[in-house]
Order: C-alpha cells, then structure tokens, then sequence
C-alpha cells in the first residue's frame, strides 16, 4: 500500500497523523462566496495551469477531480480519508480537489478560500508536513498572484484564518487519558493556551474511538515555526502523560486491562452485525493492545486499514455499490472479520 | 487507584513537577492536587510546560461602534454585511475596511503583527518595513533610555530606508 494512512509515523501509538493546511487566495477575482460561475472556472483553470502547466515540476504525480462530477459516495469517501472537506463536499458550483498520488497531498479549490493546500503525514511529523506543505505553496505562487498584505499577511475569506493562512494539526489516540477521566484537564488546558480541540469528550469519546485533534486557532502574530512548535511541544506532552497513564493502569491490575482488551478483539474478529460506531470503539482497545505489547500477531497498519473501510462510504466504495445501513453493518462486520483473519 | 499522598480518596490528577531536572510524576486527588498547587504555583499537568513556545494570548477589546458603512468597489461586500456574516469578500475588502476589522484580529489573534512568510513577489518592499519597524522599536527604546546619540544615528537609518521604500 502506498497511502500514507496504511503506514505507522513517529509516535504512532499516540499520535494518528499530522495535518498542515494552507489557505489562499487570489488577489484579483473574489473569494468563493462572492464569485460568479465564470470567476470560478477561471480560477480552477488557473490553479490546474499552476499545477498541470507545460514545465510544471509537480504535474506528474497530481491528479485533479472534479467535484461536481463526482456521486455523493465518492465524494464522502474522500472527506473520510481527511482530502476534502465536508463543505467542499457538499459544495455546488465550481468546487475542485488536486490529490498526489500517494494521497499526502491536496490543494482544495474554491472551497472557503480559492486555494487550501493541505499535507497529511502518519504519526508525529509537523515539520516534514510544513515543509511539504511550504513548497507547495512556493511552486503555486510562481504563475498565481496571492492576496497578500503587509500589515495582515495572506488574506483570506475567514478572519479566523488571516496572516500565516496556517492550520496545524494533529490526530491523538488518547484512550488511557479518557478511561481515567484526565482528559478533561487536557482539554481545559488546551483551550486557555488558545488551543482547539475537536473530539467528542463525554459519554460519546468511546465511540468515535478515543480519537481527538488539536490544533492551533491563531494565525496571525506568530511565525509559521512558532505555532508549529507549539503545537508540537503540547502534542509531546499530552503524549507523555497518556503513555505513562496506560503503563499505569496495566501495572495496576493486569488482568482486568488485558481483559479488556482481549474482550473486544474478540468481538471485532467474530461479529456479524457491527456499526461503524462500536467497531471504532473496539478499534480503539485492539489499538491499545498492540502498542502494549499485548497482542503481538496483529500488524497495526492492518488496523489503520480497517479504520478507514469501516466509515461509511469508504465500505460502500470497497464493495462498489451502495448499501442501505442495515445491510453496511453486516458488510462492515464482514471486511473486519476478514482483514483480523490470522493465519 | 488512591492518591499518592493522602491515601485515602481516588486519585484524579496527576501532577508532574520537575525539580532540578528531575521529574517526578504523582497521582493525587484533587483535595490534594490543589494544596500541592499551592506551594507550586502551577496547575495540574504544569501549565508553565504547555506555555513554554507559545508567544501571543487572544485577550479582549471592545469593538468600536461606527455609523458609516463602507462598501468594497470590487465585489460589492459592505461593512455591515460582513458583521453579519463573518465572512469577506475579497482582496480589496481588506484595504476598504481593513482598520474596522483591527480590534476583532486582535480578539481573535492576540498579536496582530504579521511575522509570517512572504511571497516572493512582496519580499522585497515588506522586508523593508520590517526593517523600519524594528528600527523605530529600537528608536523608542533608545529615547526612553535617553540614549540620543543612538537615537540620532537610528533616526537617519529609518529616514534613509523609508526614503528607499517610498521609491
Ligand atoms: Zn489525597
Ligand atoms: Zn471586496
């Protein structure tokens, strides 16, 4: 497999992936909400000669989509995989996507913002993604003329998005920190450090698998290193704290956790009937029982691979057609049962 | 598991402190987590920690009222339609209203001061007015410390940049 998602990153037995995205804009056509259909397909071809152009050194491993040729299915399969996002989605006019073939990369088009550039790393990689994401950028810049300004930086439709147009990003599998309810200092932490937290905290986290992102809400007034850094030294601490918490809590009654854990690996390679929700849950405990060192004959990029066909559309695409919801949870317990088969 | 001090109640903090290097890690109960607080001056979890490389605090203003609504001359978006929407319209929004939007940059933001990348197309003009703005940063300061002799000298270098930059 040559996706990125499939593939384990530093830290990976806390940290899911890394995200950077970039947003901007064109100086001389209005940005998205403002712009007529003309405007748009203007600025979709002028993006796709930035890219596609004769003596492009990028075109080569790029493909472009277009948004609104796609079914929904397809469309949601790519929001799952974090390549477009929902808006884009559901957008009606003009929307596009430029995706790498390896799927590391993609450049939004007319979403918000006329461009969101965006690199996606397994594990704990902020600086290799920026530095992705940076020449990216450097490369567009060379025939796209940017909305710049001196004292506000890039411009962008959002002010919450002004200046470095930066989102960093990370993807935390924090189960330890939730079993023990310390996740709820984090969080509190996290926001008065100006820190977003997205991730469903309460009676819901065990069901979107104990998975949280973070990222930074300010763009302007810090340099793109500075928030990156940031970032990444808040992400190294809540990674302390959730690996010495699970070694804790095995210490502290083996028995129990390794139940636990056993538990649901057994009932995610047996069930017949299973929603996206619950297998995201066991996921979530056979995720940590690996990374412990307590079930040894799964590859965990097996289960990076089920993370994903487990949502929705990407199940319906892998079977190739659409499924009403009773019957994607049988296929769904069925693709699992199939990836956990061990030999 | 109980607290690692008292004993008794079931601990919910853990607290990491590190002295002279050293970390150390305990588990305590919030009864105990806050009196260890007190001695510490941080919080569970060491705020000092998570601060450290975070440089600028989104920290309140009030928004000043104006009557007058600007309109952009190129997309049409006006002032008070962004008040209700959120969102702007194009480039040139920002140069038509620009100064209206300051005190929400700075709610949002804290800092507002630009230190990112440029393009390369603007590197060479927003590189002087950086320079210009350290310059006069450091003119202030030379005045405040009545250094004159050094404040003569920076004088003339702002002078001579802002005359480069005005080209
Ligand atoms: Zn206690
Ligand atoms: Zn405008």
């Amino acid at each position: 497999m040559r996706e990125w998602y499939i593939k384990n990153g530093p830290e990976s037995d806390v940290v899911m992936s890394t995200r950077i995205r970039l947003a901007r804009n064109f100086n001389d056509f209005p940005f998205p909400s403002k712009m007529s259909r003309e405007d748009g397909e203007k600025v979709l071809d002028k993006v796709k000669e930035a890219i596609f152009g004769r003596g492009r050194a990028i075109s080569e491993n790029f493909q472009f989509e277009d948004i609104q040729k796609m079914d929904p299915i397809q469309r949601q399969a790519l929001v799952e995989k974090h390549l477009i996002s929902p808006d884009l989605a559901e957008s009606q006019a003009h929307g596009g996507v430029v995706i790498s073939d390896d799927e590391k990369i993609s450049i939004m088009i007319n979403e918000e913002d006329h461009l969101r550039i965006q690199c996606l790393f397994a594990g704990l990689q902020l600086k290799e993604a920026w530095d992705l994401c940076n020449k990216i950028d450097n490369l567009l810049e060379e025939t796209i003329d940017y909305a710049f300004d001196e004292r506000f930086g890039y411009l962008t439709c959002c002010p919450t998005n002004i200046g470095t147009g930066i989102r960093a990003s990370v993807m935390l599998h924090l189960p330890a920190l939730v079993m023990t309810g310390y996740i709820k200092g984090i969080l509190e932490i996290c926001s008065k450090l100006g820190i977003a937290v997205r991730g469903l905290y309460g009676e819901n986290t065990e069901a979107s698998g104990n998975m949280f992102q973070i990222s930074n809400q300010v763009s302007l007034g810090q340099t793109e290193d500075e928030i990156i850094s940031s970032i990444n030294s808040i992400t190294r601490q809540i990674i302390d704290q959730e690996r010495s918490i699970r070694k804790e809590l095995h210490k502290q009654n083996a028995y129990r956790f390794e139940d636990k854990i056993y538990r649901s690996l057994g009932l995610l390679s047996n069930a017949r009937i299973i929603s996206s929700e619950e297998a995201l849950k066991l996921l979530s405990d056979v995720r940590l029982g690996v990374y412990m060192g307590i079930i040894n004959d799964i590859n965990i990029n097996v289960l990076n691979e089920i993370q994903l066909l487990v949502q929705p559309a990407n199940l319906q695409k892998s079977v190739g057609r659409a499924l009403s919801p009773d019957e994607r949870d049988i296929k769904r317990a069925e693709v699992i049962r199939n990836k956990l088969k061990r030999n | 598991m109980l607290c690692q001090k008292c004993q008794k109640r079931v601990a919910k903090v853990q607290l990491t402190q590190i002295i002279n290097n050293n970390k150390s890690v305990l588990f305590l109960c919030e009864y105990c987590a806050r009196e260890e607080e007190k001695y510490n001056f941080g919080s569970p979890f060491s705020i000092n920690d998570f601060l450290s490389g975070i440089m600028g605090f989104p920290y309140m203003t009030s928004v000043p009222q104006h009557n007058q609504n600007l309109i952009c001359d190129k997309c049409g978006m006006s002032y008070n339609e962004f008040n209700k929407t959120g969102k702007i319209g194009c480039s040139n929004c920002y140069k038509v209203y620009g100064d209206k939007l300051v005190p929400l940059l700075r709610r949002l933001h804290g800092n507002i001061q630009y230190n990112g990348k440029i393009p390369s197309r603007a590197f060479g003009s927003v590189k002087l007015s950086r320079e210009i703005t350290k310059l006069k940063e450091q003119l202030d300061a030379a005045i405040k410390n009545e250094e004159y002799e050094k404040a003569a000298v920076l004088r003339d270098q702002i002078r001579n940049l802002e005359s480069k930059s005005n080209k």
